[in-house]
């Protein structure tokens, strides 16, 4: 397939492997923003490839993962009204809410219909203008241009029974987050390829000069990972902390221009909670008061809810890489994609999850 | 939708347009569906009986399956719940080891149904019966209201003689077995995929839905007893039918991602989607555990026949981590291949 087949050649996964062995001279443990990266690693049996010095460990960028249980309870609510259809995309219905998960709900009858894109949704409130169509906006900035997107075309067509129940989140500040957390000890980052095809490489900088850690904006397949690793590796090795570039191909240093107007004009950066981790400053997206007609909060007037995790689950410890799944004692005892405690079990770029499915037993033995 | 290029059987000319509660009432609208229909397209010396039940001859050692079918859409790029229907059962009997010989067929339909559609899937049972070489020998008609079904489902049940040389069995699979795919996975789940609503995308893959069982008569015929396992990938895909032999047998698979036949529209359409060939469910091709010693020479075979153009060795059968399947991934590393938890669900991004 070309532009994937390229970026799996085994001759050049080799090459740049024993080219990681051959400079790595110290232990650096390097996080991975992406959970995309995260699965691609683990599939593709990287993790056990590398040198036993790096370590690798699974950032936050799972979006399904971070969303805090109180807005995946507003969902459910929304989606067992009468009157709503919910959409969502296809892997936040397995996430367990409080009291049960989207999937559940539909079963007992709520209106629930997975989606690829927004407008399907939109497409859907026009075609039943009688009902009400909320769109389950969750995401990083790569999901949050084609939502933002939604609500300014519905806007222009005067749909008024769309709306939105938006849970985005932004990379830097969660990289932040962590990197000034005094329990967790990155060395280097691999920035998500897809995050920075929108936003850009610009607000990066400040972050490798303030803490003096490697970022390496980098792609999802195995020679993307591989190189990104090895540039994130000859940077620890030399002392250096620099923004560098693997995913040039598609990268650019200021990002889709039109995606992050369209963003501007929609979404206003607020506070944010992420479910594990807590309230990170300056680090989601809400709807802008101008179009809080779209906005499912403003429009069904949902209140605020105290809930409570799952005290059993170690998801934050696990997003922000002080853990590893399979060092979590609910690990496929109690918590299994079945029966999931937290969102990194179910969610298919989920850290967790990608360990079950591909990983699990050729780390216990 | 266009009709098949069926034969001599234009639809009856009935006074009714859509499939009325009344067409399953067991009354005069059910006879003139039968009568005017089902018999009519599916007719055979034991259909025409019209008794409570077909009456049969078989000789020797038999296999009995039985299957339902809701796909949605009914119709699909490359066929529809008819096909699936009877190359289903079909297939069932095959992987048994048996040479399938009658099908019962009986339909839930939903009231509205339309009757042309009603029409296209029952001669296309007719066609894929013919193509299979088994007659449907008994039957049944239920509408439900409204609302109660997805326009149709179908059930299938077959029984087929045993091929007098299989001993198709999980005690069978041992270390040094080879594993032998008959030919592309995906293509069926795929082609559901992209008829699915709001999941529309661009593209002419069509599902693989088709009889296996020649191409199994005649490995059976020239390997016999070499033939250790046999069974056909469908809901769950390869990797779920794997995962059955590795625990069945409890023995370990080692699978090579390099050797996993997927045509290349599949394998774009299923990156798009994020989902994973493995679990993609087939309905036109199946798995083979064969005899080291006759590998390669069943993958010929196999090859020879238009069905299994494809086909592939792409796995062994070894006495390390019993119970798992652990698949070489196309750049040298490993990964352990579990059980599907529920539905592939498309990803966010």
């Amino acid at each position: 397939m070309k532009f994937i087949s390229e970026y799996r050649d085994q001759e050049l996964v080799r090459q740049y492997l024993q080219e990681i062995h051959r400079i790595t001279t110290r232990p650096w443990t390097i996080m991975e923003i992406c959970g995309g990266q995260t699965h691609s690693l683990v599939k593709n049996g990287i993790l056990d490839m590398l040198p036993n010095a790096i370590t690798m460990v699974h950032g936050p960028g799972c979006p399904v993962c971070v969303t805090p249980l109180g807005i995946i309870d507003e969902a459910i609510l929304l989606a067992l009204r009468q009157e709503v259809i919910l959409c969502s995309f296809g892997d936040m219905l397995r996430v367990p809410g409080s009291a049960m998960s989207l999937l559940e709900a539909k079963a007992r009858g709520a209106d629930v219909r997975i989606v690829y894109s927004p407008l399907e949704a939109v497409r859907l409130a026009a075609e039943h203008p009688e009902r009400e169509v909320v769109f389950f906006a969750v995401g990083f900035e790569t999901t949050a241009p084609a939502n933002a997107l939604s609500v300014v075309q519905t806007d222009k067509m005067g749909i008024r029974n769309y709306s939105i129940l938006a849970s985005h989140v932004l990379v830097p500040p969660a990289m932040e987050a962590i990197l000034s957390d005094p329990e967790t000890r990155i060395d280097a980052f691999l920035a998500a390829g897809h995050v920075c095809t929108i936003m850009g490489m610009n607000e990066y900088d400040p972050i490798v000069a303030k803490y003096q850690t490697p970022i390496v904006v980098t792609g999802f397949e195995p020679v993307d990972l591989l190189q990104g690793i090895l540039m994130a590796v000859q940077q620890l090795e030399r002392g250096e902390a620099r923004l560098e570039n693997q995913y040039a191909r598609v990268v650019t240093r200021e990002g889709n221009r039109l995606a992050q107007d369209v963003i501007n004009q929609v979404f206003d950066v607020s506070d944010r909670a992420w479910r594990g981790i807590g309230t990170i400053p300056l680090s989601g997206l809400e709807v802008k008061g101008d179009y809080s007609g779209y906005n499912a909060r403003a429009k069904f007037k949902l209140a605020e809810t105290a809930v409570k995790e799952n005290p059993d689950c170690i998801s934050g410890e696990i997003m922000k890489g002080m853990k590893k799944p399979h060092q979590c004692p609910m690990f496929g005892t109690r918590c299994k994609p079945e029966h999931p405690l937290g969102a990194p079990m179910v969610s298919s770029e989920g850290a967790c999850a990608a360990y079950y499915q591909y990983a699990q037993t050729l780390h216990e033995a | 939708m266009t009709m098949p290029t069926m034969l001599n059987c234009p639809m009856p000319k009935l006074d009714f347009d859509v499939i009325t509660l009344g067409h399953g009432s067991g009354g005069l609208l059910t006879h003139r569906l039968l009568e005017a229909g089902v018999f009519d397209v599916l007719k055979n010396e034991h259909l025409n009986q019209q008794h409570d039940g077909a009456v049969l001859n078989l000789n020797g050692r038999v296999a009995f399956s039985t299957d339902s079918y809701v796909v949605s859409p009914i119709f699909f790029p490359g066929g529809n719940i008819g096909d699936l229907a009877v190359n289903g059962s079909v297939n069932d009997l095959a992987m048994c080891g048996a040479i399938p010989k009658y099908l019962s067929l009986s339909f839930i339909l939903e009231e509205g149904l339309r009757m042309e559609e009603f029409w296209e899937v029952l001669v296309t049972i007719r066609q894929a019966a013919d193509a299979a070489g088994v007659q449907i020998v008994t039957g049944d008609t239920k509408v439900v209201e409204k609302g109660k079904g997805d326009h149709m489902f179908i059930n299938t049940s077959g029984i087929g003689e045993l091929h007098p040389r299989a001993d198709i069995r999980h005690q069978r699979v041992k270390a040094g077995d080879r594993v032998v795919v008959s030919g592309n996975l995906a293509a069926h789940g795929m082609a559901i995929m992209s008829k699915r609503q709001g999941l529309e995308f661009e593209t002419t893959i069509t599902s693989d839905t088709a009889p296996l069982n020649h191409l199994v008569k005649k490995l059976l015929d020239q390997f016999g007893e070499h033939i250790h396992f046999l069974r056909d990938p469908t809901r769950g895909g390869v990797a779920t039918v794997l995962n059955e032999i590795a625990d069945l047998a409890n023995v370990g698979v080692a699978l090579h991602q390099k050797f996993l036949p997927i045509d290349e529209q599949v394998a774009g359409a299923c990156e798009m989607l994020g989902l994973d060939p493995l679990y993609v469910a087939n309905e036109g091709i199946f798995i083979a555990v064969v005899d080291g010693s006759v590998t390669d020479d069943v993958v010929t075979q196999m090859r020879a026949d238009g069905l299994g153009k494809n086909a592939c060795a792409i796995g062994e059968i070894v006495g390390a981590h019993p119970g798992q399947v652990i698949l070489a991934s196309s750049i040298g590393g490993k990964r352990v291949v579990n059980y599907l938890t529920g539905d592939q669900l498309p990803r966010i991004c």
